[in-house]
Order: structure tokens, then sequence, then C-alpha cells
């Protein structure tokens, strides 16, 4: 019940695409033009036109990988800003979010907030207000990592456009598991990790840049070998080498590639359904346990597959213990690296149980679940 | 015209979706190393039958695949 940390198991095909990975195409993508190589580049390649058609963007070299979400979260926000800069963000984010911002703010980047309810809600109001003329980027997340709560990102996509901003959306609860279309979202940067539920090893994810999107504006993070342009010791400009330095995780990107299929023959919209299913069970039967205080929204539409909560009279961390040692249910207690979000739902600094059913999760186990909940609520 | 020409490009991920969208097309196209006189980068090219050299280019341009050129081998 830990899926929104990273997804567990993997699809019997992830395993497979890596173990024939290593064992046929171990080859250093596009370094070298013998077959092991170009194997190799291929099936990086793959991988990438997978998360391409997964956001709906027409070109794959627009999709840059980076070893996790936070990595392509520092991508976006540091290449981007610069001193005498505005970035907007929410109440909400992930300190994947915060910390780069907050480091930027002590170099002079001006960042501002735009509240959410308790419920991790965002009014686009309050967004509105928050953006300004002169903005130049918009942070948001698509769903809180701490109640799931989702946001309305082509709302805030077109407040940021009539602002002259650009928008940065943090997919990295909800790429494989809520349908995003950035085109027609008009998302500019997408930033999503591998490993949760496109059901990926670790180190693996990636920046999305959408058409519209000036790359010359964007500095790399790091510098580096990409196999093209040797004979200059600049940074290439083309894309996706100028932020893809140093050798890929070709080998995770074939497990996420195989993760991406399992993902797209299910369908991200059945996906969704099942998960609404099962968190309004979830949901519903926790709301009902008395001493259970449930955070977010009511309405399982309106959050992902994670529900967050908190036992009156109990700490979080015995709630978690009691949960793996009685029950044998792994939950994650605590801020979920996200002392923001918990401020704005009053839970900081104890923080919440957050119970996160992935795909293959089944009803059952969310029972279990509940019943567990109430067993320990009730002690 | 007969015999090969060859498409440069600026990075492998451009070279991989020229691939690709040209055998989606129907062309007979081949990656292989770059030719050496081409270019002293570390790259691959993509390899033509150079009567199929236009259909190459205009595929290309319909995919928008940015290229450093169809060049004789």
């Amino acid at each position: 019940m830990d899926n929104a940390a990273t997804s567990w198991p993997k699809p019997p095909g992830v395993i497979e695409a890596m173990a024939a990975f290593l064992e046929r195409a171990g080859g250093n993508p596009g370094r070298s033009g013998h077959r092991l190589s170009v194997a190799a580049a291929r099936v990086v390649y793959e991988a990438r036109e997978a998360v391409a058609e997964l956001f709906n963007v027409p070109d794959p070299l627009r999709v840059i990988f980076t070893h996790n979400a936070t990595h392509a979260l520092n991508l976006a926000i540091r290449g981007l800003l610069k001193r005498g800069d505005r970035v907007v963000a929410t109440s909400v984010e992930h300190n994947s979010v915060m910390r780069p911002l907050r480091a930027l703010e002590k170099k002079g980047v001006e960042v501002a907030v735009a509240p959410c309810g308790r419920d991790a809600s965002l009014n686009p109001a309050a967004m509105k207000k928050a953006v300004t003329p002169g903005t130049k980027l918009v942070v948001v997340n698509h769903a809180s990592n701490v109640t799931g709560t989702l946001l309305p990102v082509a709302e805030v996509a077109t407040i940021a456009h009539e602002a002259g901003a650009l928008i940065l959306v943090d997919a990295a609860q909800t790429a494989g598991c809520v349908p995003l279309d950035a085109q027609k979202a008009g998302v500019d940067l997408l930033a999503f990790t591998g490993h949760k539920a496109l059901l990926g090893p670790n180190g693996t994810g990636g920046l999305v840049i959408g058409a519209d999107v000036d790359v010359g504006e964007i500095e790399p993070l790091v510098a580096g070998g990409t196999g093209s342009s040797s004979e200059s010791e600049e940074q290439p400009e083309a894309l996706p080498d100028k932020f893809e330095a140093g050798t890929v995780n070709a080998v995770g990107l074939a497990g996420l590639h195989a993760g991406i299929r399992f993902v797209t023959e299910r369908g991200v919209e059945a996906i969704r359904a099942r998960g609404v299913a099962l968190t309004r069970r979830l949901t519903e039967g926790l709301a009902d346990i008395r001493g259970v205080k449930l955070y977010g929204p009511m309405d399982p539409e309106r959050r992902t597959a994670a529900a967050s909560i908190t036992v009156e009279g109990l700490h979080v961390s015995d709630v978690g213990l009691r949960l793996d040692d009685g029950f044998n249910i792994l939950a994650r207690v605590g801020l979920h690296c996200a002392p923001a979000a918990h401020r704005t739902m009053g839970t900081f600094p104890e923080g919440t149980v957050r119970l996160a059913p992935g795909v293959f999760t089944t009803a059952p186990d969310v029972e279990k679940a509940v019943a567990a909940m109430k067993e320990i609520a009730s002690a | 015209m007969s015999g090969y020409g060859v498409v440069l490009f600026y990075t492998t991920s451009a070279a991989m979706r020229a691939e690709k969208v040209t055998k989606k097309a129907g062309l007979d196209v081949k990656l292989v190393p770059t030719p050496r006189q081409l270019s002293s980068d570390c790259g691959i090219a993509l390899r033509f039958n150079r009567e199929e050299g236009d259909d190459v280019r205009s595929v290309l341009a319909k995919a928008r695949v940015a290229h450093d050129g169809l060049h004789k081998i």
C-alpha cells in the first residue's frame, strides 16, 4: 500500500526487458556505430517514443531522460530561472520543487506561493492572483503526493500563458495512472518519474519539453559527452543531447519502456477507472472509522489512489508500525518530503499515514487495509 | 544515379527517429557508423539508396527530423 512512493511489484515484462538488454544490447547508446551500440540506442529511442505517445507530444526528441522526477524538476527550474526572475508554485508542492526554489530564492529569484485549501485543492482564482505579469514560470503538481488531490493543470496553464509565463507540471504521482494530454492541457514542461505508476525501475524519469518552449533559454544542469558534435568542447544545442550528457540509464529505460507498454495495453483510462473504484472503497471505509481523520477531497474523482489519515491518540509512526507488524500492510508515514503540503493541511509536523493502492492492488486488499485500520483505531 | 548516400544527424536520437520514419515509409535504409571522410563525429548515419534520396529527404522533412544533410559516399 505504498505505491505512491514506488510501485511494487513490477510487471514481469519489465524484469525481462532489463535482463534482455543486459544479455543482448549491452553497447553504449549512441557512442559507437557498431551493432551493440546501435541496439542500445534503439532501446533508448523506443522508450523516448513511448513517453511521447503517452503524453501525446509530437516530437520524441523533446523527451529528455533524467534519473528521476526530482532531476527533471531541477533541470527545468534551475535551467530556466535566473536572478530577477519570478516563479509561482502552490502550497502543496513536494520538496523536489520547493528545495530548488528556496535555493534560487537566495540567489535573487522571486518565489511566490499560491495558497491551496486544507484538502490540498487549488482554486484557480488563487493562482490567478499569484501569477502577476512578468512571472516567468508557474510550477504545479498534477496531484499532491500527500493527499492525492488533483490540481487543475489545464486552467493553471491558461493562467500562466495569459501572464506570459511557462507552466511546469510535476506529474510524479499521476504519470501512468491519470490521463494527461500535455498538448491539450497546454503543458510546456512536464516532469515524470518512471518508477511509480509507469511501473519502471528506479533511476528513470524525464522532462518533456513542449513544442513552443525555446530550449535556448534552458541551461543544462550537466555538461559532458553526448556521442554527438565530438569535435566541439561546447555542449551541443540539439535535443535531447543538450540535456543528456553522460551515458543514459539504458537498462533502466528498457524496463521503463516495458512498464509503459504494460500501462498503455491496459489503458491509462482503464487504470484510472479502477483506481477511482478502489479509492472510493478505501476512503469511504476509512472515513467511517471512529477516531480516523481522512484528508483530501472525499470524491475519488478528484484524487489519485492515495489516502492520507491520522488516528486520534496515536502517533503516525505507531500506526505505520502496527500496520506493518500486525497486518503486513506497508504504508508511508510522516511528512512525505512535502512539509508545505502538510502545513496547508494542518498536519505539520506530525504528518499522516498514507495508504496508496497500485495497479496490482485488489478490492480485498483494500478491505483488509480498512479492517486493519479499524482494529488499530479501536485498540 | 546508383550507389549509396548517407544522412548525417546532430544526435543519435534523431538518427533513430529517421530510421523509424523512413523504414515505415518503405525505404531501404540502414544505420551505419558515420563515414570518417564526412565527419569527425563518433555517431551513426542513415545509409540510403541514392535513387531514393528525394524520398528520404521528403519523409524526414514531413516528420520534422532535423539533419545535417544528405551526402554521397
